[in-house]
């Protein structure tokens, strides 16, 4: 159990400082990745790869395996339905709105001003929302 | 478009970075890195046996910025949006993550390297959407 704690920390520690070198806690900078018509900005084309890398290997070690500290790996779920469909494109529209998704945000709360926990705020209102609604009626 | 070559190369670095934690994570505890799902969790969802470890989860990925710009410089990060647009886009990103299941880190990250159709869908559409919206305050409707 002590050592799930350990990984996890360790796990967040670099997944955040990776936000922060690559500059994806900038909202201005992902954004712009979603110009094409602007001065776009290919960047986070460069994340989305880099972080490819360590992850298709990750899945390629797991499979007769089991995890250091767990009895398994998450099974892949595949229904492609409506509330997919929907859900990404809401959370497509606040991403593009604001330059911010989940991690990034939470990365630079420390130093991102008060917009950045005018945003967190409402995210977090957001899953609250869901939870009460959708949420309520039918595991997400 | 923005060549700068030194950009590109921190965001692949960055990313490594991102998919090593992703990696980590999922090879040490049999879980996913995804940041949406693991902040649900974190308030009140899924099997309690996991809130210490989403909790601690989250100390790193708050925490360890606040060290590191510490250690190094503040990034000059710009938040151009308005306050009432910033909490639209704070509800919209919270209720969506959670009805699609995840967000750039699950079925982007996690989901597409592990080839899953369901994920590249979600992918899809909130990539489109994205593009969608930005062009659209942007070029059309303006003030973005």
């Amino acid at each position: 159990m002590r050592r799930r704690i350990l990984i996890a920390l360790a796990a967040g520690s670099i997944f955040g400082i990776g936000l922060v070198v690559s500059d994806m806690v900038n909202p201005a900078r992902v954004q712009a990745f979603l110009d094409p018509f602007g001065a776009w900005d290919p960047t986070l084309a460069f994340v989305m790869g880099g972080a490819m890398i360590p992850m298709l290997i990750a899945w390629a070690l797991t499979s007769n395996r089991s995890p250091l500290f767990g009895c398994g790996f998450p099974a892949m779920r595949t229904e492609i339905d409506g509330k997919l469909v929907s859900g990404g494109a809401m959370f497509g529209a606040g991403w593009g709105l604001a330059g911010f998704c989940p991690g990034p945000a939470l990365a630079a709360l420390s130093f991102g001003g008060g917009g950045l926990f005018l945003f967190v705020a409402a995210m977090l209102a957001g899953i609250g929302a869901f939870r009460l609604t959708v949420g309520a009626r039918a595991p997400a | 478009m923005n060549l700068n070559i030194a950009d590109w190369m921190m965001g692949l670095g960055g990313g490594l970075l991102i998919g090593l934690a992703s990696a980590l994570y999922l090879l040490g505890n049999g879980r996913i890195a995804r940041i949406s799902g693991l902040l649900g969790g974190a308030l009140g969802q899924g099997p309690n046996r996991f809130l210490g470890e989403r909790f601690a989860f989250f100390v790193g990925l708050i925490g360890a910025p606040f060290v590191w710009i510490s250690l190094t410089h503040v990034p000059a990060i710009t938040v151009a949006t308005s306050p009432a647009i910033l909490i639209l886009a704070g509800l919209l990103v919270g209720f969506g993550t959670q009805m699609g299941s995840g967000c750039t880190s699950g079925h982007g990250v996690c989901g597409l390297s592990r080839f899953s159709p369901r994920s590249a869908a979600a992918v899809a559409v909130f990539m489109a959407v994205g593009v969608l919206t930005v062009t659209l305050g942007r070029h059309v409707i303006g003030g973005l």
